[in-house]
């Protein structure tokens, strides 16, 4: 049985300690969670994205209590009601919309700085596949987000990746009946992709999170070199007052100090965007209503959604179905295709260091095609760009495997 | 310095990446058309018609030219310009699929040659004369080169809407004549029948008997515009964030340029005429752009200032650890 100071006064820090131990938690959450002193800006990335996470969620609260899930009023309740009628509504509409483009820009720095520093590796493998969950769980959640605004874009890009669940010519139609409610986009769809925004994804979005913070705790981050730390003798170092000596830093106030600087800088660039920039987050063709009887003349996704709709694109049906179904899943095996044993940047790893950066320039090139129509040398760009990708997966297992241990 | 190095890196990917899917993407996409700084004089509609139409539209322009520099006479022009009333006077009905618009600031929103023209003949003005194979005598106004035929009666005619008809005009007003017989605006409040009435329901029975009538004499309008133009035109509330500026520009200015074959007219405004209707669409396509440039400035000042103290506290936290 547990004890209870019989004098301490309700909610006084013993009475809190007694019953939820919060010295403790503050302990091993915040105050004795240590950091590596070796590291850059780019592991601030993670505390962006919480930031981020939390603006959107902030933003989306505030949209919801005005948006309506129906086909004949939600292109207005957003456009009209939100935009025009609602106090400020359009400061959190220009917030939800930059923030979900911007989400993805974070991530995609955040996930290359994971390979490129290989903090996917020995012990850290379930920090990076809880990363991948939170990458698809995003995808999704942006994906419904989408639909809602229900324009030209929502209605055809839905008809368009609903369609891809028909597997090509195993012509699965009655899947993609059952995932939209309907033969085409409409109520049911809409319906149905506004709980999984408002409910579901979202709520699956805040485990996941938990779950990737959990991940960190025992291995820790890593840090610019890939030094393997002695987290306990640090601390030790650290708690005796040698802090110059000891290579680690508290969480907080040290780190988080850094953190809330660079979250200060990402906010300025972010909220310049919100103000004086956000159309490059909200795509034109939307904001014409959705109409099934008219094919806008270029249907692309999000730029997030580029490169892998260019993987799908160049090839015929069956095998860029395939070739795409690999590109989804391929990221999360990155911990067991990458055989070598060395923790260390890219930088220092040879021929991973090309691989690095290879890949890195192939998706971008693939995420430029995706958006151009699919015409003569862009379609032959195209193809080039997805065969090497898919290329670079394969090779990589066999260079890794060749690499010399440092 | 390493942390800059590495910022300048990442900075550098993601404006090659923005390059790449906004301002290059958008401009393989659609294709690029240079506006005619609003010049009514034939030249574009020459470069679009079928090859046998070529020399009698530059015949038709070299008269609108011809007209253009005759002397007109206001005075003169107020008789003809009774003549338009027969048509164009308030409460105008549907005639031909669509309600003739009020003239009230036509000199102010149109162009001179342009309206020449539209008088001698409203299809070939107008650049639809494409889809009167029958004659442009059929288009709505098309009786009107009958009624004046006289090159100094147009003149005339042209000199009176360009003194008495060209006072301040107001962005809604100028949209509600130039567009509002065929776009409805809802942002706005418009139908295509004008400002959308006040009304009342019925306190027993909840339903609002008037409303119901003025949306059944809308539908009707619609669907006779419907019948006369092929398809409805669309509602223009929120075109201004569906199209780029430069797309509304070019369009407007000659719709063919950019949709060939369209029904839509071109409308033949003028420098202060095209200012107005896009201002409109402006403000109900983009309400917010004036609260954005009032608040983003102090936000913008509140995250330098957090930023800046965020950097002092760093400093501090950090400054016996290296
Ligand atoms: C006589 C009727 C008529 C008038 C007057 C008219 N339009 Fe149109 N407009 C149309 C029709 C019909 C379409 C549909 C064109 C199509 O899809 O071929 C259209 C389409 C448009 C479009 C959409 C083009 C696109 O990309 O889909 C815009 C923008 C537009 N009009 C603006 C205007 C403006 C601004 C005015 C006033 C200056 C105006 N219109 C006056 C009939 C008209
Ligand atoms: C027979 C009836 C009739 C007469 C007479 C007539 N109009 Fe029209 N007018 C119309 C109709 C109908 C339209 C709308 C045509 C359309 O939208 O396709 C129109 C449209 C116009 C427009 C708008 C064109 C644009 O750019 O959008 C102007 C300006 C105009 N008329 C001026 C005149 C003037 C000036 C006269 C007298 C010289 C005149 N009209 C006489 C029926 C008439
Ligand atoms: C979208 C929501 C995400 C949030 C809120 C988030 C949050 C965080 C945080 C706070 C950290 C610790 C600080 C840091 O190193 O940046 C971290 C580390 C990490 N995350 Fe994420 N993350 C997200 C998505 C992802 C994704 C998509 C991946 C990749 C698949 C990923 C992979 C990693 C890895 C490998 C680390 C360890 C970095 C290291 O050890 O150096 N995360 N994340």
């Amino acid at each position: 049985m547990a004890h209870f100071d019989e004098k301490a006064k309700p909610f006084s820090h013993q009475w809190l300690n007694d019953r939820l131990a919060v010295d403790t938690l503050k302990r091993v959450l915040s105050t004795e969670y240590w950091i590596p002193k070796n590291i850059n800006f780019l592991w601030a990335m993670g505390m962006v994205l919480a930031a981020t996470f939390g603006l959107l969620l902030i933003s989306g609260i505030f949209l919801l209590m005005y948006y309506q899930p129906n086909v004949n009023t939600a292109f207005d309740s957003v456009n009209y009601t939100i935009m025009t009628e609602v106090g400020y509504g359009w400061l959190w509409r220009h917030i939800h919309g930059v923030g979900a483009s911007i989400v993805f820009l974070i991530i995609y720095i955040h996930m290359f700085t994971g390979i490129y520093y290989g903090s996917y590796k020995k012990g850290r493998e379930l920090i990076w596949i809880s990363g991948m969950l939170l990458f698809v769980l995003f995808s999704a959640e942006a994906f419904s987000g989408y639909m809602l605004p229900w324009g030209q874009m929502s209605y055809w890009a839905g008809m368009v990746i609903t369609n891809l669940f028909s597997g090509g010519s195993l012509h699965a139609d009655f899947l993609v009946e059952w995932i939209r409610g309907d033969y085409v986009p409409g109520q049911a769809f809409l319906n149905r992709f506004f709980m999984l925004h408002v409910l579901l994804l979202p709520l699956a979005i805040i485990g996941v999170i938990v779950l990737h913070f959990g991940t960190l705790r025992i291995p820790h981050v890593n840090n610019q070199t890939g030094e393997a730390i002695d987290f306990e003798e640090a601390a030790e170092l650290y708690k005796a007052g040698k802090k110059k000596e000891s290579k680690v830093i508290p969480f907080n106030p040290v780190f988080l100090s850094k953190d809330v600087f660079v979250m200060g800088v990402y906010f300025i660039l972010f909220f310049y965007l919100v103000f004086y920039h956000f159309e490059f987050a909200m795509d034109p063709v939307n904001f014409d209503p959705a109409d099934g009887l008219k094919t806008p003349a270029h249907i692309y996704p999000e730029w997030y959604f580029l490169w892998s709709y260019e993987i799908l694109r160049p090839f015929p049906t069956d095998p860029g179905l395939i070739a795409f179904g690999f590109a989804q899943v391929i990221f999360f095996l990155l911990p067991f295709l990458d055989r070598s044993p060395n923790v260390a940047p890219a930088g220092r790893r040879g021929m991973f260091n090309l691989w690095f950066w290879l890949m890195l320039v192939d998706m971008i090139v693939l995420t430029f095609m995706g958006k151009l129509p699919p015409e003569g040398i862009w379609s032959t760009i195209g193809l080039v760009a997805a065969i090497t990708f898919i290329g670079l997966w394969v090779a990589l297992p066999i260079i890794t495997k060749l690499e010399k241990k440092l | 310095m390493r942390e800059l190095k590495i910022f300048a890196i990442v900075a550098a990917f993601t404006l090659i990446l923005y390059w790449g899917v906004e301002p290059f993407a958008h401009s393989q996409m659609h294709k690029h058309v240079e506006g005619n700084n609003l010049v009514y004089n034939g030249k574009v509609d020459m470069e679009e018609c079928a090859a046998d139409k070529k020399e009698s539209k530059k015949a038709f322009w070299d008269d609108v030219q011809k007209i253009a520099d005759l002397k007109g006479d206001p005075v003169a022009g107020e008789g003809t310009y009774a003549m338009c009333m027969g048509c164009h006077m308030e409460g105008a009905v549907n005639m031909g699929g669509v309600t003739p618009p009020s003239l009230e600031h036509a000199g102010a929103i149109y162009d001179k040659n342009f309206l020449i023209a539209l008088i001698k003949d409203p299809a070939i003005a107008t650049n639809v004369d494409h889809t009167y194979p029958n004659g442009t005598m059929l288009h709505p106004m098309g009786s009107i080169s009958t009624m004046v035929t006289q090159p100094q009666d147009i003149a005339n005619v042209v000199a009176y809407l360009q003194t008495k008809k060209a006072g301040e005009v107001t962005p809604k007003e100028a949209f509600t004549e130039a567009c509002g017989r065929c776009h409805a605006n809802r942002y706005g409040g418009l139908t295509q029948l004008g400002e959308i009435p006040k009304t009342k329901s019925n306190i027993k029975t909840g339903k609002d008997l008037d409303r119901m009538k003025y949306d059944q004499k809308v539908a009707e309008e619609q669907a006779s515009l419907a019948e006369y133009l092929g398809k409805l035109p669309p509602d223009l509330s929120i075109i201004y964030r569906a199209r780029s500026e430069h797309f509304l520009h070019t369009f407007i200015e000659d719709p063919q340029s950019q949709l060939p074959g369209t029904a839509m007219p071109r409308t033949g405004l003028n420098e202060e005429g095209m200012e107005k209707v896009l201002a409109y669409l402006e403000e109900t396509g983009d309400s917010s752009k004036q609260q954005r440039e009032a608040v983003g400035p102090y936000v913008l000042i509140f995250f330098i200032v957090f930023t800046f103290l965020a950097l002092l506290w760093k400093k501090y936290q950090w400054r016996d650890v290296h």
